[in-house]
């Protein structure tokens, strides 16, 4: 027992340091700073899958781990909408979906915005013209911002928050 | 000395009037600084785990901004929505702070905490407990009723444990009272005692569970089959919500600033002076940062337990506690 604390004692933490994303942190203190302006500091989101093939909720999830971690610019994900401030929505918007959509818009308290985000949600990519989906996010909800990608990677994710914070 | 008391109130009538209105006084300034401190203790829980997770941690004042934007929200209720629903926030936030106002946080010598007992603070819980219940269900989600139902078999479980953990300590002091508790602590040794030892550590078990903390529910899931408190927010928004994430903070507290006063009461003031009641903000400012710590670390360590597994954690509570009474009983008594 002693030998074995004394070895985690002699070699201490040999965990490299993260390598930062310098663009990533400098747009992240951009968009505190918006956020504290606009929305005095703190604002939720509600992401919702339309029909997604889910890579745009990884890059999205993304957004939450450790080395991204959005929550320390004032911004965080909640569990119902209307908890939230802003709606994230990803995907083809399926004719399933498409009313569940509508839904979780109608049950945000004003003030409220929409981003579509990634190339479906956009109404650029391959699915939206199928029979099963009812087309871009903005055939349904009125969409305040689209981020294009496919899928947006948390830095473009941020990039279109970052829009959305100046327009 | 009951006796001396009463003999001595006539002879000087006046004062204990103008020390009554300066006592109300201190007991009101002393409840609006616990209830605005209730967002920076959860905030410094946050931050303590941010750290142990290696993540950069928002501002400590992130708390009171979350606050102000939903108190700046406009409210949309569900059409089906009642009354109940729409008055539970304010009497789960009233009551949660009537119970903040009734315990001692930095001076034992408050009119409030004189009228009231550890029965009555864990009746203004159980009061907000079965509005917030009622307003899970009011929508008729499928999702606030599984909170409600889990809500209430777990306070099944944790208010007996709870009241047996109180009344060790009280029969240690001989009264419910909690400023006549902490006094009477205070004077003895603590550390000689088995049955305090016991009811701490069944009290801080059942103060897990009742402030919704891992292992026994996750104040930041958003995994709606394993909620309990938030499963019956979810439907809340605006101000409401607001009041009631303010009222999960200030319980929170409510519980750290039992488990400190009770079992660890030094410092604590006795009499209205600056200096002694500095001296307490100081020791508790102190106290809590520690506890803030021990509680970021013990949820760093544990992950959260099944459902049906939080029986058991509450029966231990419940047996650490009667064992408490026991060896009061039967080594202490007498």
């Amino acid at each position: 027992m002693r030998r074995i604390f004394q070895k985690i004692y002699e070699i201490g933490i040999v965990t490299e340091p993260v390598a930062r994303d310098a663009e990533y942190e400098r747009l992240g203190r951009e968009l505190k700073r918006r956020v504290d302006e606009r929305f005095r500091g703190s604002l939720a989101i509600r992401q919702v899958d339309a029909g997604s093939c889910n890579a745009c909720e990884l890059e999205i999830q993304a957004l939450n781990n450790p080395y991204y971690d959005l929550e320390r610019f004032g911004l965080h994900f909640v569990a119902s909408p209307r908890h939230a401030d802003l709606l994230l929505a990803t995907g083809p918007v399926s004719r399933h979906m498409e009313e569940a959509l509508r839904r979780t818009h109608a049950a945000m308290p004003e003030p409220r915005w929409v981003i579509a985000a990634g190339d479906c949600a956009a109404g650029r990519g391959e699915f939206v013209c199928g029979y099963a989906c009812a087309g871009a996010v903005s055939a349904v909800l009125p969409v305040d911002l689209e981020i294009p990608g496919c899928p947006p990677t948390p830095l473009q994710l941020l990039q279109g928050l970052l829009v959305l914070m100046n327009a | 000395m009951a006796a001396s008391l009463v003999a001595a109130a006539p002879l000087d009538a006046a004062a204990p009037l103008a020390m009554n209105a300066a006592g109300w006084l201190l007991a009101l300034a002393q409840t609006a600084l616990f209830v605005a401190a209730a967002p920076l203790f959860a905030g410094w829980i946050k931050r303590v785990k941010c750290w142990l997770q290696n993540r950069q941690p928002p501002p400590l004042a992130q708390g009171y901004r979350d606050l102000r934007r939903l108190f700046a929200k406009r409210v949309r209720l569900a059409d089906q929505a009642s009354v109940v629903f729409r008055i539970a926030p304010y009497l789960v936030f009233g009551a949660t702070i009537l119970a903040a106002a009734v315990t001692p946080f930095l001076s034992v010598n408050l009119p409030t905490a004189a009228i009231t007992d550890a029965i009555a603070l864990t009746g203004f819980f159980a009061f907000a407990r079965f509005f917030l219940a009622l307003a899970g269900m009011d929508i008729g989600t499928a999702f606030g009723g599984m909170g409600s139902s889990r809500e209430m078999t777990l306070s099944a479980l944790a208010e007996p444990a709870m009241l047996m953990a109180l009344f060790t300590v009280a029969m240690v002091a001989s009264s419910t009272n909690l400023a006549t508790v902490i006094t009477s602590i205070e004077t003895q040794m603590v550390m000689t005692r088995p049955s305090l030892w016991f009811a701490a550590f069944g009290f801080l078990l059942v103060a897990v569970a009742e402030t919704g903390r891992i292992p026994v529910d996750n104040p930041a899931t958003h995994l709606e089959l394993t909620m309990i408190h938030e499963a019956m927010i979810l439907e809340y928004g605006g101000r409401h919500l607001g009041m009631l994430e303010w009222a999960a903070q200030l319980k929170l507290l409510v519980y750290a600033v039992l488990a400190i006063n009770i079992f660890n009461p030094w410092g604590i003031a006795h009499e209205d002076s600056a200096s002694a009641l500095g001296l307490a903000i100081a020791a508790m400012a102190g106290k809590l940062l520690v506890l803030g710590i021990v509680l970021a670390v013990t949820e760093t360590l544990q992950a959260k337990l099944r459902l049906f597994r939080v029986p058991v954690f509450l029966m231990l509570a419940f047996t650490l506690a009667l064992g408490g009474m026991l060896s009061f009983i039967i080594l202490e008594a007498g």
